[in-house]
């Protein structure tokens, strides 16, 4: 009972987001689990769409939830434990992808369009102010009233 | 200069479509084996209950000839589709065909190929949570692999159940492509 | 016999679709006025073909007709009527003649509603309308008839995936397709505009309101489908950035963006070209976003049955629409008179950068959406793009976006005094970053996520600026109360909704990140009579009770809650076991409170006496859903205002004249 408030404050603490892990399937170390449920986040659940082993319900992710655990209790360091999946499954299985040659589109492509913007953007200020448009010279009735206007007229 | 610009957004949508068209041929379904050319993984697998002590699969199982690695469950609902197909295999012989019982309790695995008949020389139990088909890559059932004469993995079929048609054009000419080497 | 009716009236609206593209069109380029006219009628009779079609295909479904295939794969006679009526839209066809007939409604809509539109405009509107249903009618008719017959006629049907029975659900999907299909009208009103050679300020003021009409649907459609994962999928998530969801996304940010530089082009007469181009990819996105989920090219938990031919024709539909309408854009844009001038700072200026950023911000979801296909069709090999990388990218392109909203409604137009604007939000600036303060504390430190501050403050920074700009307006402690409750009362419609709405997505931000940052979560083996904290709030487990739906069967936990110690509720989450098709579902018992939602749901039992329980402590998620509530109120008000109905100018300069 102990444990169990325990682990719920240690979870309450970490904020860690929701999950469908079954609590048969949790590590006794809460600080193994968490370590599990950050790194279950990350990988994908191969039969579902966008959904991380951790949130789904499938039979793959379950088991891939234990067998990460089973790594981990094994001593197995987080980088082993994704490299070991990725070299079965391929990159597939991250759901962050990697930054790599064949995701460099990918990364670099949201920046690249806010610069495409920005300068469009700039483009269209600066053929504004450049083409001026020719007025002819007010008469000085014209320059009065003018001039009258700008005196009355209230800010804003 | 500036009709470029405008003709820039259609540009777009025509290379879009491109991919889009492209798309349609694939299927984002199929993740493409990564194990392709690599060893089997160490495998000891023990047997089913009912079909002898020695009937379990291992890697050095794997080694010496060209086999038919198949991962089939009592659940998969595919399998008994194709499940024909593999014991016409078995009764023409020549080629090894070894399965996996992914996920089942041994004894229902054991039930469903007294059921259903069994292809398989050798079978190995691999109940929840499926350590050994997470070291072959595997995601769903039925997939099978071809393991040369080294123990290598060279093509995985995941693409639906084995039609006669898929053994024939598919698989036996990569068995035999194996076989010459 | 009723199922032959609705395919015959499909077959008759194609022809009259097919007549309404092409005369009216004629009409206009010759002047014909009789020509153009045709586009009332037959608008009215394309609605009433459709209608019937999809009324004949309602009834198949209410009286069980298993001899309709469509019926059959997607029906039972055990489900509940709601749900049975909520099945003609929940599968791929019946979701397209819904499409069909919201389409053909906006149509009708535009004709009745829309008299005072130059009947130039009016007709080659409705002429691009009709096209539309042209694609859409064939598509129906060559590849999804929802009225094909099965025979023999199966006793029973498959039933419904019982996710989808849920009333949040059987409305979502309406929802979302007026909102959708109402984004092409705007791009109807852009074409036509583009065929006129003419893009002005009028034009804007006519759009605008199809446009917001459509927004707020397509924002109450997210917002409840966020909502229903929220309490349907059981553990408390609301976004996945899944490709359906950013299919409807995309949409919606163009949408905004679409909103907001109309504006521009009807106060200031400038961004025509952008706007025009905008309103064609608006729609463009809407299209998009039913290519994706029918054609298979991309995988998702909402993906209908899958079909490359379907997706084929899909793909043809948007080339030929999109694609043409794109063309006909790099023909006449050019062309367009290029309006007025503005500095960069100035409140043009702000609707631009909200554009700018929109914009790179959809750019940025379609990326992410479309890579894994990009990557796999360039022979890369199968790429994953998840939510890490969207929140990574996305979020932080729309802070800035947050902090211009603040600034740009008390910017002046044409050329704003940045200063000056800042100094009048001291107030705003110092309960930000108090607010954030707070927030930083109270999650103690850094125990918690670093960005957590960033969004409370980004929220509380958009509502106070907000508010002082309607305070500014009413002239709030700087005359008396009464005055400012007059000056209020004056207030076009068009600023209480640009209040509401932006005060609305404020709220929802702060919404957000609570959610996202503070849930706390406790998951065990829980025996009867056993108490689990959360948060704060005792979980006793009490009792679990078997019990009996329509077409389900479910166990019932009872919990007693406790708020520090004190009785606060009691909470029936439920396990349901559905038997056609047989699958489990969650009904998760929420109870909400100002600052949080009480979330309980009840799994497996394991052994005789425990049950797996999830419980959950959720701050702030009531906060997302009121402030999505406040922006489509915000957008309603706005849509009601006066000045938005055609012909306004006429009685304003009436009343102008009176004066």
């Amino acid at each position: 009972m102990r444990r169990l408030l325990a682990l719920s404050a240690l979870l309450l603490l970490l904020a860690a987001p929701a999950f469908a892990v079954d609590p048969g399937e949790m590590l006794k170390d809460p600080k193994l689990e968490a370590r599990a449920e950050k790194l279950g986040a990350g990988l994908r659940c191969l039969v579902c769409q966008s959904e991380s082993i951790e949130n789904s319900n499938a039979d793959l992710a379950r088991d891939l939830r234990i067998i990460v655990r089973e790594h981990i209790t094994a001593g197995d360091s987080d980088e082993a434990i994704v490299k070991y999946l990725v070299s079965r499954y391929g990159d597939y299985v991250l759901l962050q992808p990697p930054f790599k040659g064949k995701t460099l589109v990918l990364w670099l492509g949201p920046f690249g369009f806010l610069v495409v913007a920005i300068g469009a953007a700039f483009a269209f200020y600066r053929r504004r102010t450049k083409a001026p448009v020719p007025t002819a010279a007010l008469s000085p009735e014209e320059q009065r009233r003018l001039d009258a206007l700008l005196k009355d007229s209230t800010s804003k | 200069m500036r009709r470029l610009l405008y003709l820039m957004p259609v540009l777009i949508l025509g290379v879009l479509a491109l991919f889009f068209a492209k798309g349609l041929t694939l299927d984002p379904h199929n993740i493409p084996p990564e194990l392709l050319n690599q060893p089997v993984p160490e495998l000891n697998l023990p047997p089913l209950p009912g079909r002898g002590e020695n009937s379990g699969l291992s890697t050095a199982d794997l080694k010496g000839r060209v086999s038919v690695v198949n991962v089939y469950g009592s659940w998969c609902v595919s399998c008994v589709e194709e499940h024909p197909t593999l014991l016409e295999v078995k009764r023409q012989g020549g080629i090894p065909v070894y399965g996996i019982d992914w996920r089942d309790d041994p004894m229902l695995g054991a039930a469903w190929l007294k059921k259903h008949g069994d292809p398989y020389d050798r079978v190995g139990s691999d109940p929840a949570p499926g350590r050994a088909a997470v070291a072959l890559g595997i995601t769903g059932a039925p997939e099978t692999l071809l393991i040369d004469k080294n123990g290598i993995i060279r093509f995985k079929y995941y693409a639906g159940p084995i039609t006669p048609e898929v053994w024939q054009d598919i698989l036996l000419p990569k068995i035999q492509e194996l076989q010459k080497e | 016999m009723i199922a032959e009716i609705g395919h015959f009236a499909l077959i008759l609206a194609l022809a009259v679709a097919l007549l309404q593209a092409t005369i009216p069109l004629i009409g206009a380029q010759r002047g014909n006025a009789a020509w153009m006219s045709f586009s009332g009628p037959a608008s009215a009779a394309q609605f009433l073909c459709v209608a019937i079609a999809f009324l004949a295909l309602t009834h198949a479904y209410v009286t069980s007709d298993f001899s309709v295939l469509n019926v059959a794969e997607n029906s039972h006679t055990d489900k509940p009527m709601l749900y049975k009526v909520a099945g003609v839209w929940g599968n791929h066809e019946g979701s397209l003649l819904l499409w069909t007939t919201i389409l053909t409604l906006f149509g009708l809509a535009v004709t009745i509603f829309g008299r005072n539109l130059p009947p130039g405009l009016r007709a080659r509107a409705l002429s691009v309308q009709a096209m539309i249903s042209v694609g859409f009618l064939l598509f129906i008719l060559l590849t999804s008839n929802p009225f094909a017959r099965l025979d023999p006629a199966p006793l029973n049907g498959n039933g419904l995936n019982p996710l989808l029975q849920d009333p949040g659900l059987a409305f979502h999907p309406p929802c979302l397709y007026l909102g959708y299909v109402g984004f092409s009208m705007a791009f109807s009103f852009a074409v036509a505009a583009l065929i006129e050679g003419r893009v002005d300020a009028a034009w804007a003021r006519w759009v605008r309101p199809w446009t917001l009409a459509a927004w707020i649907f397509l924002t109450a459609g997210i917002a409840a489908g966020s909502w229903w994962a929220y309490y349907t999928l059981g553990w408390g998530g609301w976004w996945y950035w899944d490709p359906t969801e950013n299919a409807s996304f995309m949409p919606w940010l163009a949408g905004t963006a679409l909103l907001h530089s109309a504006v521009v082009v009807e106060k200031r007469d400038a961004l025509k070209s952008w706007t025009v181009l905008l309103a064609i990819i608006t729609f463009g996105f809407s299209l998009l976003g039913t290519f994706l989920v029918r054609s298979g090219v991309l995988t998702s938990v909402h993906a209908f049955a899958t079909d490359p031919a379907r997706g084929a024709f899909i793909l043809a539909l948007l080339l030929v629409m999109v694609g043409g309408s794109l063309t006909l854009y790099a023909i006449r844009a050019p062309s367009l008179k290029v309006g007025g001038l503005f500095a960069p700072i100035s409140r043009e200026g702000g609707l631009l950068l909200n554009n700018v950023l929109m914009a790179t911000g959809a750019g940025t979801v379609l990326l992410g959406t479309l890579y894994p296909l990009i990557a796999d069709a360039l022979g890369m090999g199968k790429v994953s793009v998840g939510p890490p990388f969207f929140n990574a990218v996305f979020l932080p392109l729309m802070a800035p976006m947050v902090v211009a909203m603040g600034l740009a409604p008390l910017l002046s137009w044409k050329r704003g005094d940045i200063a000056a604007v800042l100094m009048r939000l001291k107030v705003a600036i110092g309960l930000t970053v108090a607010g954030a303060a707070v927030a930083w504390f109270a999650q103690g430190g850094s125990a918690g996520p670093w960005w957590s501050a960033g969004g409370i403050g980004l929220g509380l920074w958009l509502l106070t600026a907000t508010v002082t700009e309607l305070a500014e307006r009413v002239q709030l402690f700087k005359v008396p109360v009464a005055e400012s409750a007059r000056r209020a009362g004056l207030l076009p419609r068009s600023a209480w909704g640009m209040t509401l709405a932006h005060s609305g997505l404020a709220i929802a931000i702060i919404g957000m990140t609570g959610s996202a940052a503070w849930k706390s979560e406790s998951v065990q083996n829980q025996r009867i009579g056993e108490t689990v904290t959360v948060a704060g709030y005792g979980f006793t487990l009490k009792s679990v009770d078997p019990v009996a739906g329509p077409n389900y069967s479910a166990d019932r936990a009872t919990f007693e809650v406790t708020k520090d110690g004190a009785p606060f509720t009691v909470m029936t989450p439920e396990r349901r076991m559905f038997r056609q098709p047989p699958r489990p579902a969650t009904d998760a018992a929420i109870r909400g409170t100002l600052i949080g939602d009480v979330y309980a749901v009840v799994g497996e039992p394991s052994g005789r006496i425990s049950w797996v329980t999830r419980l959950y402590f959720n701050p702030l998620v009531p906060w997302m859903w009121v402030g999505a509530a406040m922006m489509t109120l915000g957008g309603l008000v706005s849509l009601t205002d006066r000045r938005h109905r055609i012909g306004a100018p006429a009685r304003a300069r009436a009343a102008a004249a009176k004066a």
